[in-house]
């Protein structure tokens, strides 16, 4: 398992490198994977480290990304400014959220989260003069990157942009998972009862979690508002939130690169199927879902670990 | 006055579908602890059936309702032998990934095969009359809708409470390793309630096409709604889920139409009041 946690990261970045020169034509699906991965990376947080299922966690990452938009339409249109912006403000509000979506069992916390993202669904519904409502906000413009860097048509910048925040998120996660707190919300998931008996502040472990989660989910959807100017109401509507759920399980939650794997497996999916019709994207994620749950169990980076093991033990 | 009655009855016609719609869910629930997000896909299969009979092959309307509850119920059978019987002793996440994808792929087998449109029902003549009771007049489906689920209700309660199956249903629930030890077959009792549970929610499928319409999004459009009422009513109470069906019905009926700008927000405002007070819902079998 280590030596998958510590090797994964740099192969992947040089893929994405690579990527860049290799198909200089899809750079903007590129950013759309690494956008997805930053907000798998986000919930896999909560599920794979501390063990917090959650129905709605796209409710981060739409509040992100309506942070820069509303901020750009006022005025603030430097980039990274709006994604600290982002950050902060989802940060907040999860850390609001965090008394009521921590509570009970599994099955209670899915239904709090799902009602939590409904909630502010229509919230954002009714709030037409600050969210454009069903029409989403497409009229503001951001700026360069840094003063520096503008956005370009060919998506360059955003490729670069996304890619910086997306190795930021990585390693500041990968920092996490080691340190004792990462130790301690794993100590949670693993046994919640006993926790308390050695002395760990569990509810406040998992309000830090929480805090941090929805504040980097909020840096993914600003990430999406930027690079692709809009910010509409299904970034945070139940769908995203089922998929990144999907992403991160699919990939293998708790192992940082499985669930850049997984983000990346299922958005290029997504893409390709869709080309077609939507149908078939759905046909084809309720068929891999189902499939996953009896031959996939420990996601992607199971499946990788394993076969480690196992040529290991035949050298 | 008489708008309030003509509201009240249509949120409770409503209740009474989402009741048929989610009682197979709270007994799969309550009974095998198994999280089934893509329930509301036997209620969709059920409303296809019972339109593919009635305009394909001009079956009466009253024919129609029990053929697609057996066929859901057979289809609910046939799924829960072949691979959902396997995901009850997984963990709760992957049960939902499991039924989350069910659902996806039900979605858009539907979305295939009939494509993405609504589905038009002609119903009979003395359904869509309207019907005058002095103060008010409603459409004879409302009533009609009424009546059946009290009379569906009814029958399940009985069902439930006094017979031999409903008895070893309930002590399956209430302490499977004892009812096991003394003799009862709780795994083929798991299978004829999942099948009962679906053909409920196919009833009410077929039952809801003429109300609420029928479209390929159907699994999902009431998810929400099914697992309220579920998590309210308690997992595997019926008296629970009509009682939280019946009323969710009616709330959601009557603020939408008297205060329509908080209209949408009412019914998950009290769902996340109730997990984060109530946990356990009002009236859970289980004690633990």
């Amino acid at each position: 398992m280590r030596m998958v946690r510590v090797g994964a990261g740099l192969p992947l970045l040089l893929l994405a490198v690579a990527g860049f020169f290799l198909f200089p034509e899809y750079l903007t699906l590129f950013t759309s994977l690494f956008i997805l991965s930053v907000f798998a990376l986000s919930y896999d947080l909560l599920q794979g480290h501390a063990g917090v299922v959650s129905l709605g966690h796209a409710v981060f990452f739409g509040t992100g990304a309506y942070t820069t938009a509303i901020l750009a339409r006022h005025g603030l249109a430097e980039p990274v400014l709006g994604l600290l912006a982002a950050l902060v403000v989802s940060a907040l509000l999860a850390l609001v959220l965090t008394r009521i979506v921590v509570v009970g069992n599994d099955l209670t916390r899915l239904l709090v989260t799902l009602g939590v993202g409904f909630l502010m669904f229509e919230a954002a519904n009714q709030a037409r003069d600050l969210t454009g409502g069903a029409d989403g906000l497409s009229d503001f413009t951001m700026g360069p990157v840094l003063g520096l860097f503008r956005f370009d048509f060919a998506g360059e910048t955003a490729f670069f942009y996304s890619l910086a925040v997306l190795v930021l998120v990585y390693f500041f996660l990968w920092r996490l998972a080691a340190s004792p707190f990462g130790l301690a919300l794993r100590g949670i998931r693993e046994n919640v009862r006993r926790m308390p008996a050695i002395g760990a502040p569990v509810r406040r472990h998992l309000a830090t979690a929480y805090t941090i989660s929805g504040g980097i989910a909020g840096l993914a959807g600003a990430l999406l508002a930027q690079t692709s100017n809009f910010a509409s109401l299904d970034m945070l509507g139940f769908e995203r939130s089922a998929e990144v759920m999907m992403m991160a399980t699919l990939g293998g939650t708790g192992s940082i690169p499985g669930v850049v794997l997984g983000a990346t497996g299922l958005g290029y999916l997504k893409d390709a199927l869709s080309a077609m019709s939507p149908k078939y994207w759905q046909l084809g994620i309720g068929i891999v879902l189902m499939l996953s749950v009896f031959v996939l169990r420990g996601g992607i980076a199971g499946a990788a670990t394993a076969l480690i093991r196992r040529l290991r033990e035949r050298a | 006055m008489s708008g309030l009655i003509s509201i009240l009855a249509d949120g409770i016609a409503y209740g009474m579908l989402l009741f048929l719609f989610s009682i197979g869910l709270s007994i799969t629930l309550g009974l095998m602890r198994f999280i089934n997000l893509a329930h509301g896909a036997f209620a969709m299969c059920g409303g296809y059936a019972a339109v593919v009979l009635l305009n394909g092959f001009g079956v009466p309307f009253l024919l129609t309702l029990p053929i697609a509850a057996v066929l859901t119920g057979l289809v609910g059978v046939v799924l829960e032998q072949l691979v959902i019987r396997r995901v009850y002793p997984m963990p709760e996440l992957q049960q939902v990934l499991f039924s989350i994808g069910l659902a996806f792929a039900a979605g858009a087998v539907a979305n295939i095969l009939f494509g993405p449109q609504q589905q038009p029902m002609l119903l009979p003549d003395w359904l869509t009359a309207r019907v005058n009771l002095g103060v008010v007049e409603i459409t004879g489906y409302r009533i009609f809708l009424i009546l059946f689920g009290l009379v569906a209700a009814g029958a399940l309660v009985a069902l439930f409470n006094t017979t031999l199956f409903g008895a070893r249903v309930r002590a399956a629930v209430d302490n499977r390793p004892a009812a096991e030890g003394i003799g009862i077959h709780v795994t083929r009792l798991f299978a004829i309630t999942f099948g009962l549970g679906a053909a409920f929610a196919g009833l009410g499928g077929a039952l809801a096409v003429g109300f609420l319409g029928l479209d390929p999004t159907f699994p999902f459009k009431y998810l929400v709604l099914l697992l309220m009422v579920v998590a309210i009513g308690g997992p595997g109470s019926i008296a629970g889920s009509f009682v939280a069906a019946v009323s969710l019905g009616a709330i959601d009926a009557l603020f939408k139409y008297y205060v329509p700008e908080v209209g949408s927000f009412v019914i998950y405002g009290i769902l996340v009041l109730m997990m984060v007070f109530f946990p356990k819902g009002l009236a859970s079998r289980r004690a633990a």
